[in-house]
């Protein structure tokens, strides 16, 4: 039935496998509705076989082999040249990856959360594995129509995660959240038709096929390049998101469950990053080139404005909807300073930004949980409380700010330093940013954890939300530091943190190949020089 | 001239054999202790301060067996380089995990690991009532591994790895005291500022790899004449940044006063002896790129100038034990900048005053903080008095340290800072004169700072007799115990010894050679050397009369006296640099931030809310159409792909 694609390498079972277990798993888990025990535990297990079948797919990657592995194709709209077909280069495997590492990490975290009155954890959770099977897909594509539709997909099972299972004003987050997307992508298909027409004009016939496309456009003249480029852009931008198509993305954050946001935070808005690499950098190389200071700005303009505005932030889930805003300025700076170095290091970037803002999401989530509130001004003191806790938030806050000896710095420096060469303003710019990255993330630490016992989240109190009190004024709250449970669900992203912090060669040995033959399709060799 | 012996000595660089080729041990055994300290939990109360001053013994011993079998080896064959392992290869980018094992790194390993072990041993001691004490020493131990990866570190990556971990120690042990608000915002403060400095040194890394495509040592500095002289000139001026936040010389002098809120063996150890030293060391390890930017030098040097004067001012007014030697580390540090920015006649007297300063200041930290143990932790000096029968040893140490600090011969500082003020005379033109008379003019008031505290805390009428600590306790001054005063002994003794031993027939700078190039001495001096000495010990004896004139002879009132007179005022006040930093960054980010926060809620999201209330009415209409919009296209997108993924499988397998 399914043929294997001309530039396979064999194992197209295994990325089949990645794309079903998810799928069938939310639906085996949707049935599972009444009893929510069962339920947890049947999607955990289907999270783990994908992780450990991404692991397998990991090890049977080969970065010199070619560039689609593990690649298959099915017809699925003859007339249109539309196949469903799928395979992975060493991007989508790292982001596959950071998917399949972080599901089991948030269903087992949100093990005992409670969830609306009305809901139940089996369609919860048959959404989170829908998520995944359809994020999996996007980053699998390799046919123009098929990511549009995957890309578009995407935002439903989102949608009602938010809409659904969020915060006080959930509706409003989701219907910002659905309309910025949904709007980014019908403009996308408007542009993924013009590179189809562009295609019928050239061949006589047209096609959807990723490598096919990447052959024509890229060599059609700069103005139909810059029409496609943009189109792709500004679906991609609001994705990921770029100043100044931010601003849903504090809002979603902010009302999301805090494992939502994970997901939302840590892997869906890296599609838009993914998309630049994948798209628009072999398909529209001299648009890319051409219009690279439009992206440099927004990205640099990202990193300051992000810093800032998680300064000024006083909810802690909006605070890390800024930081991750000003991170996507750094994956973007990456990506368009048109470097090895840099290339590697956004995309490296991409899955360690997974990794430690996925922490650090999760440590925040464990103190709302705790105290009730995601009002900064509600705690103070907590380490004397939780001292595990604060361990963990320091280690995943440290990472956030790029410190040597955590992944995030090996992105981060490989981002600045490939930068530097070909674009040194922009890159000087963003340095200044690693400043007031200390800043929020040691300033949170400190109003958080710091000081006396303090702040209505942690003392029984009467008064308004924010009341600083001295700690005799009421009785400390029962409140206990990390469960068994809790330091098992961190554990890995510990490990991860630290060993890709010191030892990032096997990471960066995946990336790099695929990132020369981004850049090569730019017509750029080993840059940095 | 210099700069190419210089850079023929850079490539004869030998792969590290015998006792350096396992050199990575240096740095594995207080990391794993670390690790332990810190994962290991409750189970390690009983023994882990054991475990903390074991490690960092273990690594000054292997320390001392590296120096004896790199003395035994010629001259040209001690520069050695170690590859531990790939740490970031991506293209023509390949950053090892790699140690350079030289006089100049091994001068340093002993140092940390020396000090840092004595003073180890101090805190089991200090730290003894501190229920969490097996924590801090595994920060302690976090602190000992960077500092030893940043000296021994092969690149300015891996510089620049040791350089943020020594930071990320110093973050958290100044803010040990989490009670106290003011530690966590000096944490706070002190990281900062650092990274203020530390951009600096980054954009130098970049520039480096963007023009040389390498970061590491020995193929930067062999080839240095790629470099356009513009580019040197910059590298030069962004690592003197990031050494200016490293070892809190002007303008980012401010963050290291307030780390003194730190438990004191922190102060002594990472805030006095090595980490803050930090800087000079980096200047000294990139010599040869100093030894092309004459003004890169001149500018090291003013900033010596001026951070040692300004130093030395406000010591002058503090009442805070800790403060003033705080203030006295900023100004001793200028001393070493300005001796390294003085090239090949002051590189091996930077390192030669730095090693001094270690021990002296070190054990003088350790003096402080056993005063401070018997005063109840109080730190203000006008409650002291008289001490010196109470505590007989901790004041004959600290004693020691105090003649060592304020040059009188034949204590250390002496041979140390008189060769730097003598090396500054020597500089040409106007600049011997302005350096030479900096220099001078610090020694005085060094010797009158320091004074003002002897007097003031060991000295005088017992003020503490009538007063009680702010908790309400009496105040019972004791001897510390033998596990704190007998480091401070062995300190004691360095600040006898060390500075004779360095100089004497030129020791130290000789050992050094392979590293810094050879110690060249200037023809002509603004005044003749032999007279130097003299001036030298005249203004120090000129400061202690001083300080007897204005503190010794009368009683110290116990109340701050006010007001005073401007320059005291302006003293007192940090010479306003906090104030500074307030007006100039502090206030208008967070004018900026508000403003921002502001507009990105009311305008950049209230412009796109209001494009579409624009289409469809009011916005609280919008949002309910919107809701409902959204949620049944979302329905039946949803429903419509499922009756496409059916129909198709339908088609497939019918």
């Amino acid at each position: 039935m399914l043929e294997p694609a001309s530039s396979s390498s064999g194992g197209a079972a295994l990325l089949v496998a990645l794309l079903l277990i998810p799928l069938v798993g939310a639906i085996v888990v949707a049935f599972l509705r009444d009893n929510d025990r069962l339920a947890k535990q049947v999607a955990l297990g289907f999270s783990i076989v994908e992780f450990v079948v991404m692991v397998i797919s990991w090890i049977s990657y080969d970065p010199s082999g070619a560039r689609m592995q593990q690649a298959f194709s099915v017809d699925w709209i003859p007339t249109l040249g539309v196949h469903l077909s799928f395979g992975i280069d060493g991007i989508a495997l790292v982001m596959i990856a950071a998917l399949a590492l972080l599901v089991p990490v948030i269903i087992g975290a949100g093990w005992t959360d409670k969830l609306p009155a009305d809901r139940s954890a089996g369609a919860f959770l048959s959404l989170i594995l829908l998520q995944q099977a359809i994020t999996v897909g996007a980053f699998a594509a390799t046919d123009v129509f098929v990511f549009y539709v995957l890309f578009e997909v995407m935002l439903i099972p989102m949608y009602f995660l938010i809409g659904q299972y969020g915060g006080a004003r959930r509706q409003y987050a989701a219907v910002k959240f659905f309309l910025y997307s949904f709007l980014g992508g019908m403009i996308m298909l408007a542009s993924a038709i013009g590179a189809y027409v562009q295609a019928a004009d050239t061949l006589g016939e047209g096609t959807f096929d990723w490598a096919t496309l990447v052959q024509v456009v890229s060599n059609a003249p700069l103005e139909n390049q810059i029409w496609i480029f943009l189109g792709f852009f500004l679906a991609f931008a609001v994705k990921a998101p770029l100043v100044p198509l931010h601003t849903w993305l504090p809002d979603a954050a902010a009302e999301a469950p805090i494992t939502v946001s994970v997901i939302l935070i840590g892997v869906l808005d890296k599609v838009g990053t993914f998309g630049f690499l994948r798209y628009l950098l072999p398909m529209t190389p001299d648009a890319s080139k051409t219009l690279a200071p439009l992206v440099l700005i927004m990205g640099v303009a990202g990193v300051i404005y992000g810093a800032l505005l998680a300064t000024g932030q006083r909810d802690m889930k909006r605070l890390l909807a800024y930081v991750s805003i000003a991170h996507f300025g750094f994956i973007a700076l990456g990506i368009f300073a048109f470097s090895a170095q840099s290339e590697t290091g956004a995309v490296s970037y991409m899955l360690n930004h997974s990794i430690s803002t996925g922490m650090l999401i999760l440590v925040v989530g464990m103190v709302i949980a705790r105290g009730g509130s995601s009002l900064i001004a509600d705690y103070g003191g907590l380490a004397k409380i939780t001292p595990a806790l604060a361990g963990v938030f320091l280690v995943a806050g440290l990472a956030s700010l790029s410190l040597p000896g955590t992944n995030s710095f090996i992105s981060e420096f490989l981002v600045l330093v490939g930068s530097y060469g070909n674009e040194p303003v922009y890159t000087i710019i963003a340095t200044v940013g690693m400043i007031f990255a200390a800043l929020y993330i040691l300033w949170l630490y400190q109003r958080i954890f710091h000081g006396p016992v303090r702040g209505n989240a942690l003392v029984d109190v009467t008064g308004g939300p924010g009341t600083a009190i001295a700690p005799e004024v009421g009785a400390r709250k029962a409140i206990l530091d990390l469960s068994g449970r809790e330091k098992l669900v961190l554990a890995p992203l510990l490990v991860l943190v630290l060993g890709i912090g010191f030892y990032p060669k096997p990471v960066l040995d995946v990336i790099t190949p695929t990132v020369d033959a981004t850049l090569s399709s730019v017509g750029i060799s080993d840059g940095g020089n | 001239m210099s700069s190419t012996f210089l850079l023929a000595k850079a490539q004869e660089v030998q792969e590290a054999s015998g006792a350096a080729g396992s050199a990575w041990l240096l740095i594995a055994f207080p990391l794993l202790g670390a690790a332990v300290l810190l994962f290991g939990g409750k189970a390690t109360n009983a023994w882990g301060h054991l475990l903390g001053c074991a490690t960092v013994i273990a690594s000054f011993v292997y320390g001392a067996i590296l120096f004896f079998a790199s003395t035994g080896l010629p001259e040209e064959e001690r520069v050695q380089n170690l590859h531990v392992f790939d740490w970031i290869p991506v293209g023509q980018l390949q950053v090892d995990f790699g140690l350079r094992i030289d006089p100049l790194s091994i001068s340093f390993v002993l140092l940390i690991t020396g000090v840092g072990a004595l003073i180890h041993i101090y805190s089991i001691g200090y730290m003894a009532d501190d229920p969490d004490r097996r924590r801090f020493f595994g920060y302690f131990n976090l602190f000992v591994a960077a500092m030893l990866i940043l000296v021994l570190g092969n690149s300015f990556v891996s510089l620049y790895l040791g350089w943020e971990g020594v930071g990320l120690a110093s973050y958290l042990l100044i803010g040990w005291y989490t009670n106290r608000p003011s530690a966590a915002t000096a944490a706070k403060k002190a990281f900062l500022m650092n990274r203020v400095g530390d951009v600096g040194l980054a954009i130098a890394i970049f520039i480096l790899f963007a023009e040389l495509g390498t970061t590491q040592y020995t193929e930067v500095f062999a080839n240095l004449d790629q470099l356009s002289p513009a580019s040197i000139t910059a590298i030069t001026i962004l690592l003197l940044l990031g050494a200016c936040g490293k070892s809190g010389q002007v303008p980012l002098q401010a963050w290291l006063p307030d780390a003194m809120e730190g438990p004191t063996p922190v102060s002594a150890l990472i805030h006095a002896a090595t980490m803050v030293t930090a800087g000079v060391y980096l200047v000294a390890r990139a010599n040869p790129i100093y030894m092309m930017s004459e003004d890169g030098r001149l500018v090291v040097t003013l900033v010596g100038a001026v951070t040692l004067l300004v130093g030395s001012i406000i010591g002058c007014a503090y009442d805070d034990i800790k403060k003033v030697l705080a203030y006295s580390t900023v100004s001793q540090i200028g001393y070493m900048m300005l001796a390294v920015g003085l090239g090949p006649f002051g590189f091996a007297l930077g390192i030669m005053h730095l090693l001094t300063h270690g021990f002296f200041k070190a054990g003088l930290f350790l003096g402080a903080g056993s005063v401070m143990h018997a005063m109840n932790d109080d730190v203000d000096m006008r409650r002291y008095g008289g001490l010196w029968r109470v505590m007989p040893i901790t004041f004959a140490t600290f004693g020691l340290g105090y003649l060592a600090l304020i040059g009188i011969p034949p204590f250390s500082g002496f041979f140390s800072k008189d060769a730097i003020i003598e090396a500054a005379f020597g500089a040409e033109g106007w600049r011997g004169w302005v350096f030479g008379g900096a220099a001078l003019l610090g020694a005085f008031l060094t010797a009158f700072y320091m004074t003002r505290l002897m007097f003031m805390t060991f000295f005088g009428k017992k003020r503490w007799e009538e007063l009680k600590s702010e908790d309400g306790r009496d105040y019972h001054p004791h001897e510390a115990k033998p596990v704190m005063w007998v480091p401070m002994a062995v300190l004691a003794i360095g600040s006898i010894g060390a500075g004779w031993f360095f100089s004497s027939g030129e020791r130290l700078a000789a050992w050094l050679s392979p590293t810094l190039g050879e110690l060249q001495e200037a023809e002509h001096t603004a005044i003749p050397h032999s007279l130097v000495p003299i001036l030298t010990v005249v203004l120090s004896v000129l400061g202690v009369l001083l300080a007897w004139l204005v503190v010794g002879r009368r009683d110290v009132p116990v109340v701050k006296p006010e007001p005073v007179s401007f320059p005291v005022r302006a003293a007192r006040r940090d010479l306003y640099g906090n104030a500074l930093n307030e007006a100039l960054v502090a206030r208008p980010g967070t004018w900026l931030t508000r403003a921002l926060v502001y507009v990105d809620n009311k305008g950049v999201d209230g412009l796109v809310n209001g494009i579409a209330a624009g289409f469809g009415g009011s916005s609280g209409r919008l949002r309910r159409m919107q809701t409902g919009f959204v949620r049944s296209y979302a329905a039946s997108m949803l429903a419509g792909s499922i009756l496409v993924l059916i129909a198709f499988l339908a088609v497939r397998y019918a």
